[in-house]
């Protein structure tokens, strides 16, 4: 025997297979077949955790995916899993679990005083004490979360990988209960493709935990042939294990399959795989989730669901308890009754809420002596660490009150049962609408929007011949939807069917006193919200279920409040007065339904498969040279080359004065390069630049401004005339893309009527950039078709021979304020060129540089970087670049520039900062002060874009945007830190060679 | 996610394509003439419209081309995909003349 509340016989266990595990420290034995859940329960546990907020002592609840008590933390280490429901863990060999939110544990928790305090900490306590003063809440916060916390999150990288699959169906059949098995039977005999998935590891849904028969044998020996049939059928794929979480637009529907031995190992596979699959049709055969009944102390351990308590004994073979006392407002809880009789456990008395119930199961309880209590409550359940007895009272018509003397009944598991809820929340997903049955008081699928099906207990079909009939129905419906069109002469099964009476309708169950005075009535376990809380919010003006929810935080733990929402939607109904929750409206159902672990999110998307990595021909070069990395878009670009012990600060300083003072090389292949052809090449320039192109002669640069239609700054670069009819733009490296794709956009929706081709040349040219005095002496080696002299090649020209006898455009451009040339080579020649000048520049002192170089060398001429010194918000003439816009052509962003607010005198514009103190380095984004004042809140004048230690001036420097920047030049600014306050000169933003003496030399 | 038909290569993900805003808007012939009103109007303001919506498409990760799209933006139906500069298949023409009646 495993566990002392193991029956002797039945259930769909191994008891062979001995499956050891512990709990809280606490080793004990289950079976192969066992929940962690059912394996607890068969060896006495009943106190598995405390509550969210008081610290109640909670034990398990229900037996599947409702689960709001039960939660643990499975494992420890790498693979551990905060908040698992212990309903839905397989019991494996040598588990370990700990109970959540409880110190030192759950039978003696430090934190149990605060269900003292109850009273001091209603709905929306946390926003209503700890809003003042405000910036002590990070500290509340930190108390808080400790208090009210749930599983922790494992600490080191998960160690199993997961994967992702792509699937099409004619069918996809959500459920194995009797409705989905009978949909997925239908649309393979009538030839579609189908996929039928379930959450549990075996089809059969809820008839595995029923005593119930089709075709007059036990109804698992149907479930066994159906599925041996789908298994059978050539298209036809059965996921078990496997929860849909989402259901998208077009069909699209997102399934998470665990594969792993357990639930925290992959073994030898992928832990968990997320299917996502598109279907031409979907049958939802999600089946129901039970309500319990809201009363007195409905959250002491041992007060558990009607169903719940069934499967446990049918399908687990465990006994809740040894005497269960059942609670209900409807049939299905005399079920219950009936099969813990027949399985020998003791059942004192069924309490029903209705006066007189004569369907045919109470009226079978009835007659095997059960002691059925009509019109009656619950108005208290004794034992705080879990039931000992109830107390029952009569119940007045009405509903609202208890009359007579409390008889009490001693028993340790209280069985409620509330009714069925239809499981709509996949059909919400999908944007179909939940409507309210008034007469039996729940919501059912109503209108959808995409191609699908509810069926049986889903759509509100509770007995098992209706199950059947209509997932026999919707499958081959939804299969010739599909196309799928075979004739079936099979005889379909068939059930019995039971009468089953109406219930009767109380959301909340009175008790002798106002509820919540000495007793607590529980909505969502999980978050410990009562009755009250939502009263409430009600109270406090809170008239909508969204907001409601949001401030109780009803339905927002693990579970979803799948066990509550709907009692919470009545109870604010019943506050507002309105008649029934179908007026308070629904909230919407989000996916996922149950979580899902990032891992299987990410897939294999993750370490260096996370992002693509785009190299240069030299990446290999660098990285020999030590180079460090700085990522820019995708691409790895040298960000600076240390030598030994060299740092970071002495590298820059000696990479600038090399480039200043005699000749650095800069591999530039990640500059954005756009071929553009065509007779219309150059009016498409002259739309999509602020400046002229008209008269850009072939082999001459010209710098360009790229604006939006909102006049802002987009990009910039250099683009080069080939031919009247050929232009080659280059972009910023991070923008490539985006630029190409903008030239696309107007060319193809608002101007096709353009004669011209524009492609993507960025990976086609490696470019080696070399800068300084000494790069034309350096250069003068390896051409000799190309004139060097600065008459014959004038800066801002490019021109085309062979370099290092590699065919080259070589263009005189320069973003270091140097003497410079970009060398262009076919890509595949670039490592080459590069090796071979590094080689021949050594007696020049040649020297690779980085990023880092280039922005300072860059900022010293003040040249900007779009993205850095601009930010969606600045204008040409922010940046002192009105010397770029044409006044005589219409462009992108013309108009937009003449707006009264692009026109202001005050808008930030683009100046230079020189710390009074020279070793001082202003960090970037800083805001800069008119005054040094230090009362909040101090004005903001500017923000820092650019800042950096200059070895050419000695000095740290800075670019920053400041309102009215130009006519400020001169004044002293300052920069608030955390710890000090900075003063800086406002100046000119170009730094080094103001007059371009060095650029033209 | 939806599945779009691309006009150029047929039916794909949604993660292929990236929606351009509301189609069918034309850029001003001459800017000048316009108030800045005006102007603001065709920069800024966009029908946010629930049910039929007629919006431009790129097929981003594939042929790159842009092309039109009608969707129910209720239901996510796609109504029909039609061509730059094309005006829309005359069914859903019909449905928001029907539209503008009401």
């Amino acid at each position: 025997m495993s566990g002392r509340n193991r029956l002797p016989e039945g259930g769909l266990i191994d008891r062979d297979q001995r499956l050891s595990f512990s709990f809280n420290g606490r080793r004990m034995v289950g079976c192969e077949g066992d929940t962690l859940a059912s394996a607890l329960m068969a060896n006495g546990v009943r106190l598995v955790g405390r509550s969210f907020k008081y610290h109640r002592p909670r034990g398990i609840f229900a037996a599947g995916v409702e689960e709001p008590n039960a939660l643990v933390q499975l494992e420890s280490g790498a693979r551990t899993l905060p908040n698992q429901q212990a309903t839905r863990v397989a019991l494996y060999d040598g588990l370990e679990a700990e109970s959540i939110n409880c110190w030192p544990g759950p039978e003696i928790d430090v934190m149990g005083v605060m269900g003292w305090f109850h009273r001091l900490i209603p709905a929306g306590f946390y926003y209503k004490t700890f809003m003042w003063p405000s910036p002590a809440w990070p500290l509340y916060e930190h108390f808080i979360r400790k208090a009210a916390g749930l599983g922790v999150a494992p600490d080191a990288p998960d160690p199993d990988h997961y994967d992702k699959m792509n699937a099409h169906c004619d069918v996809l059949v959500v459920g194995a209960g009797p409705a989905g098995l009978a949909a997925a039977l239908a649309a393979t005999r009538a030839g579609a493709r189908v996929i039928l998935a379930d959450d549990q590891d075996r089809p059969g849904g809820w008839l595995l935990n029923e005593r119930r028969e089709i075709d007059g044998k036990p109804a698992l020996e149907w479930v066994e042939k159906a599925l041996a049939e789908l298994m059978d059928a050539d298209d036809t794929r059965v996921l078990t294990r496997t929860t849909a979480f989402g259901y998208y637009d077009h069909n699209f529907m997102g399934l998470i399959e665990h594969r792993g031995p357990t639930q925290v190992d992959g073994g030898d596979t992928s832990r968990q795989r997320i299917w996502r699959v598109r279907a031409k049709q979907v049958v939802l055969a999600t089946g129901a989730i039970e309500r319990p009944l809201i009363f007195a102390d409905n959250d002491r351990p041992g007060v558990m669901l009607a169903g719940a308590v069934r499967a446990y004994a049918n399908r687990f073979a465990v006994k809740a308890g040894s005497r269960v006392c059942l609670f209900t407002n409807n049939d299905d809880a005399y079920r219950t009754a009936l099969d813990l009789k027949a399985a020998g456990v003791s059942v004192p008395a069924v309490i029903d809420l209705r006066r007189d119930p004569a369907g045919d199961l109470p009226t079978r309880a009835m007659a095997e002596g059960i002691d059925v209590i009509e019109g009656a409550a619950v108005t208290a359940v004794d034992g705080a660490r879990g039931v000992k007895g109830i107390e029952v009272m009569t119940l007045n018509d009405t509903g609202d009150g208890v009359t007579g003397k409390a008889r009490k009944i001693s028993c340790s598991v209280l069985a409620s049962s509330g009714g069925w809820n239809p499981a709509v929340h996949l059909h919400s997903h999908s944007g179909g609408k939940a409507t309210f049955d008034e007469e039996r008081g729940i919501f059912l699928p109503g209108d959808t929007l995409q191609a699908c099906r509810s069926v049986g207990a889903a759509a509100g079909t509770f007995d098992l011949s209706g199950c059947l009939d209509q997932g026999l129905d919707a499958g081959k419906q939804a299969a010739n939807a599909a196309g799928a069109r075979k004739q079936s002469r099979r005889k379909p099964p068939t059930a019995d069917v039971e009468d089953e009476a109406f219930a009767r309708l109380l959301w909340v169950v009175p008790t002798t006193g106002p509820t919540g005075r000495k007793s607590k009535h529980f909505l969502d376990q999980a978050h410990d919200v009562t009755v009250n809380d939502v009263q409430l919010a009600a109270r406090e003006g809170y008239q909508s279920i969204e907001h409601a929810k949001r401030y109780t935080t009803l339905g927002m733990a693990p579970d979803q409040g799948k066990t509550g929402n709907i009692q919470g939607m009545a109870v604010l109904g019943a506050a507002l007065g309105v008649e029934n929750p179908g007026q308070v409206g629904t909230t919407t159902f989000r996916p996922p339904f149950t979580p899902v672990t990032i891992g299987a999110l990410a897939g294999r998307d993750v370490g260096a498969l996370m992002d693509p990595v785009r190299m240069t021909p030299m990446h290999r070069w660098h990285e020999l040279a030590g180079a460090k990395w700085e990522d820019v878009g995708q691409w790895k670009r040298p960000w600076y080359y240390p030598k030994k012990r060299e740092t970071m600060h002495a590298a820059v300083a000696r990479e600038c004065l090399a480039v200043r003072g005699a000749v650095g090389i800069l591999d530039a292949t990640t500059l954005g390069k756009i071929d553009i052809q065509g007779p219309d090449a150059r009016t498409l320039l002259n739309r999509v630049y602020s400046n002229a192109w008209d008269k850009l002669a072939p082999n001459h640069c010209r710098y360009g401004l790229m604006l939006g239609e909102d006049g802002m700054i987009f990009d910039d670069g250099v683009t080069t005339c080939l031919a009247d009819d050929h232009f080659f733009m280059t972009t910023t490296s991070g923008n490539a893309a985006r630029v190409l794709e903008w030239l696309e956009e107007w060319l193809q929706t608002e101007w096709p009527e353009l004669q011209v081709y524009c492609t993507s040349v960025t990976e086609q040219w490696g470019n080696i950039t070399i800068c300084g005095p000494r790069a034309r002496d350096l250069l003068s080696e390896f051409t000799t078709d190309i004139d060097l002299s600065p008459d014959a090649f004038p800066f801002m020209t490019m021109r085309e021979g062979t370099v290092g006898g590699m065919p080259a455009r070589v263009f005189r451009v320069s973003f270091t304020g140097e003497l410079s040339f970009e060398i262009n080579v076919p890509a595949g020649y670039a490592m080459n060129l590069w090796s071979a000048l590094m080689n021949a520049g050594e007696k020049y002192g040649i020297t690779p540089f980085g990023t880092e170089t280039m922005h300072v060398l860059r900022a010293e001429k003040g040249y900007i970087i779009a993205g850095q010194e601009t930010d969606g918000t600045t204008t040409p003439d922010d940046v002192g670049m009105g010397w770029a816009v044409s006044k005589k052509k219409d462009f992108l962003g013309r108009r937009s520039l003449s707006r009264p607010d692009n026109q202001r005198q005050d808008r930030k514009q683009l100046v230079g900062l020189l710390p009074i103190d020279p070793e001082e380095v202003l960090p970037e984004g800083g805001q800069i002060t008119v005054d040094k004042q230090e009362i909040t809140p101090v004005p903001m004048i500017g923000h820092v874009t650019s800042s950096y230690y200059s070895p050419t001036l000695g000095c740290g420097f800075a670019l920053a945007l400041v309102k009215g920047g130009r006519a400020r030049h001169g004044e002293v600014v300052y920069v608030p830190l955390e710890d000090r306050i900075v003063a800086a000169t406002v100046t000119s933003p170009v730094f080094y060679d103001p007059d371009g003496e060095k650029l033209h030399a | 996610m939806f599945v779009i038909h691309c006009p150029y290569c047929g039916e794909r993900e949604e993660t292929e394509f990236h929606q351009g805003g509301e189609a069918h808007i034309e850029r001003p012939k001459d800017p000048d003439k316009l108030t800045d009103e005006e102007w603001a109007d065709y920069l800024f303001m966009r029908k946010n419209s629930k049910g039929l919506f007629l919006e431009r498409w790129v097929h981003r990760h594939g042929c790159r081309r842009w092309f039109n799209v009608a969707r129910d933006t209720h239901t996510n139906e796609i109504l029909a995909v039609y061509e730059m500069g094309k005006e829309p298949p005359r069914a859903v023409a019909q449905k928001i003349a029907a539209k503008v009646k009401k």
